[in-house]
């Protein structure tokens, strides 16, 4: 039976806490007596037979006739998947999507269906490589399909390929891609990471192009949900579920998989990564310490490549079939039993040690406005309830954060942290006077329709992901990162942890209490 | 009184643009208002009314009058200036009947005209300083043969005495007992001659080769016109030099310090010869600097003689000067040299030629030692700035030999030229290639204060002195009003006066360096008055709206990445791994031979290269192509060029792309630009021929690409930027108004860095996958 989550209340004897640090680790004392850690709970017990469960599933689904009875010779059957941004990191082969695929097509062929098309649900992501699909779906999957032409990746930016369902009544255009919504049925395969996913989002933001996603990716929806974990209080869930409803209303037949995972995200040789740290044996403190060594001592890139060389053991944990709401329900509550840890009241400080690894960097790097995201975003909405740190507190995430970008999948996140951050650092200042223009941007739309770039206002979506947290913390602090690029993203440097208190101590006092969230593994803290 | 005296007359002055004439023409026209003036110009391209305005009257001389007079000032030029077209130069001072006429009516002229500099050309100097007063004078014969011969005020120089010891005193130089007897029209002769065979020489095979070389190692495969123009430019310069040399070697060997002084007093003894009846009187100043009073203290034109010295010791370059201590530095303010002209203009000439010399060493001896010490003090007090904004130290001198100080420099230009050949052979790029254009600079300061100590050493030895009692004569004749306003007794300079609220100042400000802060460090290092750096302001000048065209170059100025590189790429794309090591291997072999290829001719190098894809098929490649940009072109791209591009185009420029890359290659860049030029492979049934369907545009065709262009949009080349970072696109970079170097190789920095063109680094994403070899990814 694996163990919960778990708060550790820091006292004398508690020993230095591992902080994530990009491609490394820092061992931080955390002053005694008012600091305390949120732990992960263990991961779940793997499915013992995944690829039978997701039969059953599709033979069984809630709210929905099977699947095989949706199916008939000559209808068009569109099957969209999520993207590289999910699972992180990546996990070992076979992925989920994989097999649920596999399982979809194979009752598609039973039942004659000739007409099917698979389709990357990237939204204004970037495209992936033909090894990243590869990877995804499976070589047999990939090789049935894209030479074909039939494994597509949806194109928020072809006007031909997209189709306006209607406007919700709260005046929220829904445009989506045309094949889906055209198709007699739409299967969509999900991997539930994080609470945040699937539902109506998979379609309503996964299919949809810009003219549809600027309803909800905005600082007022941002601002408005609290958290983006917990759909109840969510305006990002409100406006794609508002989304959702109409497209059911129009007529699109969805027919929702939603697959969960456990969070064993690391590898045995890192294992000490997913132990508490006074549990740590000889061989953890031993490979701990050869491991950041040698990640010290080589070059960033090379400590890069390692990391980005991590596949997860990640196993399902669950598997869901049907009507999309119904599906989502059972979903969200398998994911917060791997994830929720009940924690007692805010602090005045939250610690953020950020791992390399965000949705938006697979096979790249963390660029300094992706730092903002983590922390500010990600880090600080694994919340139900209210965030760990109290209104007007401070924030301190620790990340080397270089400026350095890759020119291939971010170029437009280049010129927002050249052009945009240089002048303001306010979301609504950003999105009032630069959004539109980097939206509209002929050679990013170039770049994200036919290389692998992120479209040119995602920079500005990351920026928007991280409005809640800027409205309520004093004051964000970065551990060890680019003194520079920190600046630039209109925060304070601080070389280390006890320097950042020290510098927090203007703002909450000389003895504040301390949260310190030991993710990854992801959890979502539930604060009463 | 001097002013009534001069009051209705007519003066003409030669030499109006220069130092002397320009104050000449000023004192003139402001302190004895009833004349008039006739200044003999020799046409620019605009004609000499058009430089008299704007080289003469439009000079700083002149914002005192114009203040006094404000809107009388051009009514008061209107009546009172004529100017003549002419020339010194030529016999018969090619004057028209008009300017002739004009001359005819002058009752005083004033021969100011001269070239002064001390390492003119031998022939030059000889046609400006030996011929012209002759020449002067026998035009006045001409235009006066019924006699009632004007007044010719000739100006020469005290260095005429040539360098001997003792007292020079003011009189004609047969007069002189020890001067050197030369006959002058053989000297003409000899120089002119001298011009042709320099000029014969240089045209040698064995010399042009030598040109073209050197050409070229400047330039490097900057195309056939430019080269050649380059190679043109140092025939001129070489012959320049050899008529410099020649002019040093022959003054110095008749015992004069530099072919300035020599010709000065050749010219002195033909006029004496060839003046016929006129009425003559000489003036020799020594040094003249900035004046001590009149217009205004501290007004100064052009560059003077002690200026680069004064300003190259400020910079601490030169840590030597040779010179005696105890030698008298003989220099003169330029309003008292005035002052004295006119008052012997007044006074009419003598019947016999008379001799006057503007000079201080006689009466307030300015000593070598003091001189130092009152500029070192000076400069202590207020230090030139450096690059960084921190204050220069300067040296202290110890006074020693010549020869010592000439050895010194000897090596260090030695070493320094040492140290650039070797940076100039590695294949640098951007900083470090502006290293060695940095190194360049300081040969070339080195040099140059080499240059000063071997043409000026003379004067700071000289241990003449100049009497002055003919000009004290003149002065105590003055009426005691004009004794005040246009007195020209040494003894009235305060030496330190003059150098640190007078001269010093005036040298600092002509020179335009830049002055350290006293205190803290008030600006940024490097910010000039407007508060911006070089760099930003050169940004915002190739970003103005009033720009219409910017042209990018593509390897090295937007990505990293070559024709080698692609090809590597798209070659090994679908080959199994044994296939792609060998091919790694071989290519890798080739590309010193490649490299060399390249540098000699890139046309020849790109069509060589480029039969590699014979037989590939089109199709395909236009499939991987999409991969490569990816891949390769856009994860070796320099992120800042190519906002760049973005800022000019949303600035409303028109954007063009002009490389020797393929067109199957640069495909997916198409959107980034209004228009690409580039080098495009024949196609037969699905597979490329291998060969260039148009000659690639390399070299001088980009220049001509883009002036067609710009011809075809309506364009202004001169309101054009244009993006290159090698030598080989000089032709290009020249034509555009506004050329910008980026990650300039070793040539292109130099070269940029000497034309102050503004120089752009631009990275690759440091965030940026590196993959070691240009491999297609494996599968």
């Amino acid at each position: 039976m694996p163990r919960p989550g778990f708060v550790l209340e820091v006292d004398r004897s508690t020993p230095p806490i591992l902080t994530w640090h990009g491609e490394g680790f820092r061992l931080e004392k955390l002053p005694a007596g008012r600091s305390r850690v949120i732990y992960a709970p263990e991961p779940l017990e793997p499915l013992g037979d995944p690829d039978e469960e997701i039969r059953q599933a599709l033979l069984n689904p809630l709210d929905c006739d099977p699947l095989p009875t949706l199916l008939f010779p000559g209808m068009r059957l569109t099957i969209a998947f999520d993207d590289i941004s999910l699972p992180l990191p990546p996990m070992r082969r076979p992925d989920n999507r994989q097999r649920a695929l596999e399982a979809v097509l194979d009752l598609a062929a039973a039942a004659g269906v000739d007409d099917v098309v698979l389709i990357c649900a990237l939204a204004l992501h970037r495209r992936m490589t033909e090894a990243e699909l590869r990877h995804a779906v499976g070589d047999r999957v990939y090789d049935a399909f894209a030479p074909s032409g039939r494994l597509l990746q949806h194109d928020a930016e072809d006007p031909n390929a997209l189709v306006h369902l209607g406007v919700t009544d709260q005046g929220e255009d829904v445009e989506i891609n045309k094949r889906a919504a055209e198709s007699d049925l739409l299967v969509y395969v999900n991997i539930n990471l994080v609470a945040m996913d699937g539902g109506h989002k998979s379609v309503a933001t996964g299919l949809a192009s810009y003219r549809s996603l600027r309803h909800h990716h905005n600082v007022r929806t941002m601002r408005h949900s609290r958290s983006f974990m917990d759909q109840d209080h969510s305006e990002l869930h409100s406006s794609n579920w508002r989304m959702g409803r109409l497209i059911a209303a129009s007529g699109v037949r969805v027919f929702q998989i939603e697959t969960t995972l456990n969070n064993d995200a690391f590898p045995s040789q890192m294992g000490f990564l997913q132990k508490r740290e006074w549990e740590w044996t000889a061989r953890d403190r031993a490979t701990y310490l050869a491991t950041t060594r040698s990640l010290a001592l080589a070059p960033p890139r090379t400590a890069r490549s390692i990391f980005q060389a991590i596949k997860a053991p990640h196993s399902m944990t669950s598997v869901h079939a049907g009507e999309v709401e119904a599906v989502h329900r059972a979903t969200t509550a398998m994911v917060y039993r791997q994830q929720l840890v009940p924690v007692e009241g805010q602090t005045d400080i939250a610690v953020f040690g950020l791992p390399h690894l965000c949705p938006y960097n697979v096979n790249s790097i963390m660029n300094p406005i992706l730092v903002m995201c983590m922390g500010l975003g990600y880090l600080f909405n694994l919340y139900r309830g209210k965030p760990i740190v109290r209104e007007g507190g401070v924030a301190i995430l620790s990340h080397p954060t270089p400026w350095a970008f890759n020119p291939v999948h971010h170029p437009s996140y280049i010129d927002f942290f050249e052009e945009v951050l240089a002048d303001t650092t306010d979301p609504v200042e950003i999105e009032k006077n630069y959004e539109e223009r980097f939206a509209t941007d002929e050679w990013y739309r170039h770049l994200y329709r036919t290389g692998h770039a992120y479209h040119g206002v995602h920079p500005f979506y990351m920026w928007y992901w991280g409005a809640h947290a800027l409205e309520h913390l004093a004051r964000v602090i970065i551990v060890a990162g680019s003194p520079r690029a920190v600046r630039r993203l209109g925060f304070s440097p601080a070389s280390t942890l006890q320097d950042a208190l020290e510098m927090a101590s203007d703002v909450v006092g000389r003895d504040p209490t301390i949260s310190h969230l030991h993710c990854p593994p992801i959890m979502i803290a539930d604060v009463e | 009184m001097l002013r009534d005296a001069l009051a209705g007359q007519r003066i003409a002055i030669t030499g109006a643009t220069g130092f002397l004439g320009t104050a000449l023409a000023e004192r003139l026209l402001r302190s004895v208002p009833e004349c008039e003036i006739a200044l003999l110009i020799r046409p620019g391209r605009r004609g000499a009314a058009d430089r008299a305005r704007r080289e003469v009257l439009r000079n700083s001389c002149f914002d005192r009058l114009r203040g006094e007079l404000g809107d009388r000032f051009e009514p008061m030029v209107e009546r009172r200036v004529q100017v003549l077209a002419g020339d010194v130069g030529v016999d018969g001072l090619s004057l028209d009947t008009a300017g002739a006429n004009v001359l005819a009516g002058c009752q005083i002229v004033i021969h100011s005209a001269a070239t002064v500099s001390f390492d003119s050309p031998l022939d030059a100097a000889v046609e400006i300083n030996l011929l012209g007063p002759t020449r002067v004078a026998a035009e006045l014969n001409r235009l006066h043969p019924d006699g009632d011969l004007p007044h010719l005020i000739a100006v020469s120089t005290a260095y005429v005495a040539g360098s001997r010891r003792g007292r020079a005193p003011e009189a004609t130089l047969p007069d002189t007992p020890w001067s050197t007897e030369v006959d002058w029209q053989l000297e003409v002769t000899a120089a002119r001659r001298a011009r042709a065979d320099a000029d014969a020489e240089s045209r040698e095979p064995k010399m042009l080769a030598r040109f073209q070389k050197q050409a070229r190692a400047e330039l490097g495969a900057a195309g056939v016109p430019l080269l050649a123009a380059r190679a043109e430019r140092f025939r001129d310069e070489w012959v320049k030099e050899r008529m410099v040399d020649l002019g040093k070697a022959r003054a110095q060997g008749l015992g004069w310090p530099d072919a300035y002084a020599y010709t000065k007093a050749l010219g002195e003894r033909a006029l004496l010869q060839g003046r016929g009846e006129l009425p003559l009187s000489i003036v020799r100043p020594s040094i003249i600097e900035s004046a001590l009073a009149e217009p205004v203290p501290g007004w100064i034109r052009g560059f003077r003689m002690a200026d680069p010295v004064i300003i190259s010791y400020a910079k601490g370059l030169l840590q030597e000067f040779p010179g005696v201590p105890e030698g008298i530095i003989d220099v003169i303010p330029v309003d008292l040299v005035v002052s004295s002209i006119l008052a012997l203009a007044a006074r009419g000439p003598l019947p016999e030629p008379d001799v006057l010399h503007a000079a201080s060493g006689a009466r307030n001896p300015l000593r070598y030692r003091k001189l130092v010490e009152l500029v070192q003090a000076w400069f202590t007090e207020h230090p030139l700035a450096d690059s960084h904004d921190q204050p220069i130290t300067v040296p202290e001198w110890s006074f020693p030999g010549r020869r010592r100080v000439q050895r010194q420099l000897d090596r260090a230009s030695k070493a320094i030229n040492i140290a650039e050949r070797t940076l100039q052979s590695l294949p640098l790029r951007g900083r470090q290639a502006d290293l060695s254009a940095r190194l360049e600079e300081r040969r070339e300061e080195v040099e140059r204060a080499l240059s000063y100590v071997e043409l000026y050493g003379a004067y700071t030895e000289t241990e003449a002195v100049f009497s002055v009692d003919r000009l004290l004569a003149l002065f105590s004749e003055l009426a005691p009003e004009d004794q005040e306003e246009f007195g020209f007794d040494p003894a009235v300079i305060d030496w330190q006066h003059f150098c640190h609220d007078v001269y010093l100042p005036s040298v600092v400000a002509h020179a335009r360096v830049r002055m350290a802060k006293p205190g803290a460090r008030a600006t940024r290092a490097g910010r000039g008055s407007s508060g911006l750096t070089r760099e930003e302001r050169g940004r915002r000048a190739v970003l103005s709206p009033e720009r219409h065209l910017a042209v990018f170059d593509l390897e090295n100025t937007l990505i990293a990445s070559n024709v080698v590189d692609s090809y590597a790429w798209l070659a090994t794309r679908r080959r199994d791994d044994a296939d792609r090591v060998r091919f790694v291997v071989k290519t890798l072999g080739e590309a010193p031979r490649l490299l060399a290829l390249d540098r000699v001719d890139r046309s020849d190098f790109l069509r060589y290269f480029y039969r590699r894809y014979e037989g590939a098929p089109a199709r395909r490649l236009r499939h991987d192509s999409w991969e490569l940009f990816s891949d390769l072109i856009l994860t070796k791209s320099f992120p800042a060029g190519i906002r760049r591009v973005r800022e000019h185009r949303a600035l409303g420029h028109k954007t063009l792309l002009i490389t020797g890359a393929l067109d199957i290659v640069i495909e997916p860049l198409r959107p980034l630009f209004d228009e690409v030029v580039c080098a495009k492979l024949g196609e037969k049934g699905g597979r490329l021929t291998g060969e260039l369907t148009e000659a690639p545009p390399t070299g001088e065709a980009r220049a001509l690409l883009m002036a067609d262009y710009a011809r075809a949009m309506n364009l202004d080349l001169e309101q054009c930027v244009a993006y290159a970072d090698s030598a080989s696109d000089l032709p290009m970079l020249e034509a555009a108004g506004h050329p910008v170097a980026v990650n300039p190789e070793t040539k292109l920095a130099a070269i940029a860095r000497k034309r102050g063109w503004h120089v752009e680094h631009w990275p690759r994403a440091e965030g940026g996958p590196r993959p070691l070899l240009p491999i297609g990814p494996r599968l």
